[in-house]
C-alpha cells in the first residue's frame, strides 16, 4: 500500500477525466484519495448529476466544465426554453468553491445574475469560457470585467449576447493587467477603441485577441503593434476602400508579429487587403477564413504559403483547385473544415466537389479530422479517402441535398461509408449524409468499435439500422438521429445500452409515446424526455410518433425545470403498475420478432 | 434563437394524421411564403450549419447601371432584407425617386424597370423570385427607363 502522499503525487500526473475516473474505481482508498485531489471536473450533461452530489464528492475543485443542451440545438432543433440553465450550478459552486478559478460552459443558458455571482464569489477567478451560450447581456460582461481582478481568459465563442452597450470593456480597471486571452468575436456592438487599445497595451501576457466585426481594418495595425507577443489574432471586418497607407501599415504590422500562429476573423473581406498577411503565412498553424467571401484565386494564394498549417477552416469558395494546392503545400495539415457559402441554394455555382477532399486525403498524411460540406459524393471517392487516410479520427460529411445517391453509379453510399469505418479503425466521430440504407448501419455496427459519437440524418430503412448501431458500437456514447424511419423495436430491445451512453437524440423518427413511457418506466437510470410542441399532444394516442425524444442517463432523477412542451416520460409511480402500462408492454413484446427481449419479461411479471 | 431564414414569413404545414398513418414518409420541410409570394421548401435545421454561421451572409457586391448615367455603381445586395429595401437603396444610390415603387407595383405605369442578370446570363425582372433566391442568383442590376 502506498502512503497517501505517494498516491497523490502519482494522481497529479493523471490529467484526463477518464483516467481519473478509472483510477477512482480501483479500490476504496484510491477513490477517497482521488476525490480529494481532483482539481478539474467535467460534466458532459448538466442534468446527469446534481451539483450538490458533485460538490460532496469533490471538495477541492478549481475548474468546472459543464455542457447543457444537446448538440442539435446548434441547428435550431431544440426549442427555446428547453432548459440547460446554469444558475443552480453557479449558486452551489459559489457557496462551495470560493477558490474556484475556471468555469467553462457549452450550450447553456447563462443570465446576467449568474455572471454577477461569478464576478463576486471567486477571489482568484481566472478563466471564463462560454461557448454557444445565451441569456446574458453586456451588463453581465461588465460585472465580470469590473470585479475579476485576476482574470486571464474571457472567451465568448458564438454566444448570443444581448448588446446593451459597448462600454462593458471599459469596466476593466486600469490596474487590471493579467489578461491573456480575449475573444469577443461574436459581439456585434462597437466597443470603445481607446479602451481596447489601453487594455491591450497594459496586458503584457496577452496571447489571444479575437476582435469583433466593428473594429475597422485601419485600427488593426495599432493593436498589433501594441501586442507583438500575440499568438492568436482575429481581425474585425477586413474591408475598406483601398488605401496604400492603410495597407502598408497593416502589412508592416503583420510582418513584425513574429509569434503569430493563428489567424481568424476576416469578415467582409476586401481581397486587395489579403496580401497583407502573406508575411505570416509560413508561421501559421491555424487559419480560419470561413467568413471571408472571396474567391478561389485569393484563397489559394494564401494557403500555398502556409507550409506549417495544421488547421484550415474555409468556405467552399476555395474550390477543388484550392484544395489541391492545400494538399501540395500544407503537409502538416491535421484538420480540414469546409463550410458552404450558400447553404440553401440548390444550384451550384462553386466548383467544390468530392475531388477536393480526395486530394487533401492523398497529400496530407497527418489529416485526422474532416468536416466537409459539398453537393456530390461517390462511393469510390469515399473508399479512396478511407484508404489514403486510415488515421482519420473524425469524419463528418454533409452532402447538402438529403438522400442524394452516388452521383456516378446512383447507388446508395453504404459501401463508401462502410469503407470509412472499416479502414479508419481509430474513428471516434462520424456524421453521414446522402442516400443510405440499413446496410451502412450493419457496417458501422460491425467495424466502428471506437466510435464515440454518431450523427445520422435522412438515412436507413427500418429499425434494423438502429439496432445494428446500438448493439454493435461498443464505445458509442452520443447518438443523434433525425428524420430516419427508426422506431420502438430497436430502442426497446437495446434499452440497457442507453445507460452506457451519455445521450440519444431522435427527432422526426417513428418512436411512439408509448415506447417512451415504457422506457422511462423500466429504466430509472434514464430520463426520457419527449419534446413535442403540437397543441393537441395530450389527446394523441400512445402509438403516435413523438416529434422529438432526448434520452440521457442520469443519477439525479427527473428534472423540474421543464417547459410545457417537454415531458419526462414514465416517472409517475402510477404508470408502472397500471393496466395500460402492461397492455403497452405486451403490445411491444409481441412485435419483437428477432430481437432479444429486454425489459418485457420484467413487465410481464408485474 | 430567431427564425433561421431572414426576411421571410414562415407558415408551417404539418402532415401526419394522429393515427400513425405516415409510417414511412414524414414531412421534413417547412413551406415558406417568401416576400415575392412564392413557396419555397426549407428543411428545418438542414444543412447542419451552426446558427451563428447562418447569420453571416457573404457580401455580394453587384454592379448597377442606370440608363442615362455613365458611371456604374456597386451595391451589396446581401445587406438588404427584401425587395423594398433594395428599391430604397437604389433610390439613394442614384438619388432618384421612383425605382422602388416601380419594383413593387409593376403595372407598367412607372418610369423605371429594374432588371437583373442571373447566373445563366439571362436578364430577368426583379421581384419575381423569393428574395433569398434573388440574392444568390443576381450577378448585376440594371435600371431601365421606359
Amino acid at each position: 500500500m502506498f502512503p497517501e502522499e505517494v498516491l497523490e503525487h502519482v494522481f497529479s500526473f493523471l490529467n484526463s477525466h477518464t483516467d481519473r475516473n478509472t483510477a477512482s474505481l480501483v479500490c476504496k482508498s484510491w477513490y477517497e484519495m482521488e476525490r480529494w485531489c481532483r482539481k478539474r471536473v467535467f460534466i458532459g450533461n448538466c442534468y446527469a448529476v446534481n451539483p450538490r452530489v458533485v460538490i460532496r464528492r469533490f471538495p477541492e475543485v478549481k475548474s468546472v466544465e459543464l455542457k447543457g443542451k444537446p448538440h442539435f440545438a446548434d441547428f435550431n432543433l431544440v426549442p427555446e426554453g428547453w432548459g440547460g440553465y446554469v444558475y443552480p450550478w453557479i449558486v452551489e459552486i459559489a457557496r462551495a468553491y470560493p477558490w474556484l478559478e475556471e468555469i467553462r460552459l457549452k450550450r447553456m443558458v447563462v443570465t446576467d445574475e449568474c455572471l454577477e455571482i461569478v464576478a463576486k464569489s471567486f477571489r482568484n477567478f481566472r478563466v471564463l469560457v462560454l461557448e454557444s451560450c445565451e441569456g446574458f447581456s453586456t451588463d453581465g460582461l461588465a460585472a465580470v470585467a469590473a470585479n475579476c481582478r485576476n482574470l486571464r481568459v474571457l472567451d465568448l465563442r458564438e454566444c448570443e449576447v444581448e448588446e446593451l452597450s459597448g462600454h462593458w470593456l471599459s469596466h476593466f480597471p486600469d490596474s487590471f493587467t493579467s489578461l491573456e486571452s480575449l475573444n469577443m468575436a461574436c459581439l456585434g456592438s462597437e466597443v470603445s477603441f481607446s479602451a481596447l487599445e489601453r487594455l491591450v497595451a497594459r496586458s503584457p501576457n496577452l496571447k489571444t485577441l479575437r476582435l469583433n466585426r466593428t473594429v475597422p481594418i485601419e485600427k488593426l495595425s495599432t493593436l498589433l503593434q501594441r501586442a507583438p507577443q500575440l499568438v492568436d489574432f482575429g481581425t474585425g471586418a477586413y474591408s475598406a476602400e483601398i488605401r496604400q497607407d492603410v495597407y502598408s501599415r497593416l502589412a508592416d504590422a503583420f510582418s513584425r508579429s513574429k509569434n503569430l500562429k493563428s489567424l481568424s476573423g476576416f469578415w467582409d473581406v476586401t481581397p486587395a487587403y489579403l496580401p497583407a498577411i502573406y508575411s505570416v503565412c509560413s508561421q501559421l498553424t491555424s487559419l480560419n477564413l470561413s467568413y471571408a467571401a472571396t474567391r478561389s484565386p485569393d484563397l489559394t494564394k494564401i494557403v500555398s504559403q502556409c507550409y506549417n498549417l495544421q488547421r484550415l477552416v474555409v468556405l467552399d469558395y476555395i474550390e477543388d483547385t484550392g484544395l489541391n494546392t492545400v494538399s501540395m503545400s500544407c503537409k502538416d495539415l491535421r484538420e480540414l473544415v469546409v463550410f458552404p457559402s450558400d447553404p440553401f441554394v440548390g444550384e451550384v455555382d462553386v466548383l467544390l466537389t468530392e475531388q477536393g477532399l480526395v486530394s487533401v486525403s492523398q497529400g496530407c498524411s497527418k489529416l485526422q479530422s474532416v468536416l466537409y460540406f459539398c453537393h456530390q459524393m461517390s462511393n469510390s471517392a469515399l473508399i479512396s479517402i478511407s484508404k489514403n487516410r486510415p488515421n482519420l479520427t473524425c469524419f463528418r460529411l454533409c452532402i447538402i441535398e438529403p438522400r442524394v445517391p452516388d452521383y456516378v453509379t446512383h447507388e446508395p453510399l453504404d459501401v463508401g461509408f462502410g469503407s470509412i469505418v472499416e479502414n479508419c479503425k481509430q474513428l471516434t466521430r462520424l456524421s453521414m449524409s446522402g442516400l443510405l440504407t440499413d446496410r451502412v448501419f450493419e457496417y458501422i455496427g460491425t467495424h466502428a468499435k471506437n466510435l464515440d459519437m454518431l450523427s445520422i440524418a435522412f438515412a436507413g430503412d427500418s429499425d434494423l439500422g438502429l439496432h445494428h448501431v446500438l448493439s454493435g458500437c461498443d464505445s458509442l456514447r452520443k447518438l443523434e438521429i433525425r428524420d430516419c424511419p427508426f422506431g420502438d423495436k430497436a430502442l426497446l430491445a437495446n434499452a440497457s445500452k442507453l445507460e452506457k451512453m451519455r445521450s440519444l437524440w431522435m427527432s422526426s423518427c417513428l418512436v411512439s409515446f408509448g415506447a417512451c413511457k415504457l422506457l422511462g418506466q423500466k429504466m430509472p437510470g434514464l430520463n426520457v424526455e419527449v419534446i413535442d410542441e403540437r397543441e393537441n399532444v395530450n389527446s394523441l394516442p400512445e402509438y403516435v410518433p413523438v416529434e422529438k425524444v432526448y434520452i440521457y442517463r442520469t443519477v439525479s432523477g427527473q428534472r423540474f425545470d421543464t417547459p410545457d412542451f417537454v415531458r419526462i416520460m414514465g416517472k409517475d409511480k402510477d404508470d408502472l403498475f397500471s393496466d395500460k402500462g402492461l397492455k403497452v408492454a405486451v403490445l411491444f413484446c409481441s412485435n419483437f420478432g428477432t430481437f432479444r427481449p429486454c425489459c418485457c419479461t420484467r413487465s410481464r411479471s408485474l | 434563437m430567431g427564425p433561421q431564414v431572414i426576411g421571410l414569413e414562415i407558415t408551417e404545414l404539418r402532415l401526419g394524421l394522429p393515427g400513425g398513418g405516415d409510417s414511412g414518409e414524414r414531412r421534413v420541410k417547412k413551406r415558406v411564403i417568401s416576400e415575392g409570394g412564392q413557396e419555397v421548401d426549407v428543411v428545418v435545421g438542414w444543412p447542419p450549419v451552426g446558427l451563428y454561421r447562418k447569420n453571416v451572409v457573404a457580401k455580394l457586391y453587384v454592379k448597377v447601371s442606370m440608363d442615362g448615367v455613365p458611371i456604374l455603381r456597386k451595391v451589396d445586395i446581401s445587406c438588404f432584407k427584401g425587395y423594398s429595401e433594395l428599391g430604397m437603396g437604389l433610390e439613394k444610390l442614384f438619388d432618384c425617386y421612383g425605382i422602388g415603387q416601380a419594383m413593387e407595383e409593376d403595372n407598367g405605369s412607372c418610369e423605371y424597370t429594374t432588371i437583373y442578370e442571373d447566373k445563366d446570363g439571362d436578364w430577368m425582372l426583379v421581384g419575381d423570385v423569393p428574395w433569398l433566391m434573388f440574392v444568390e442568383t443576381c450577378k448585376r442590376l440594371r435600371i431601365k427607363r421606359r
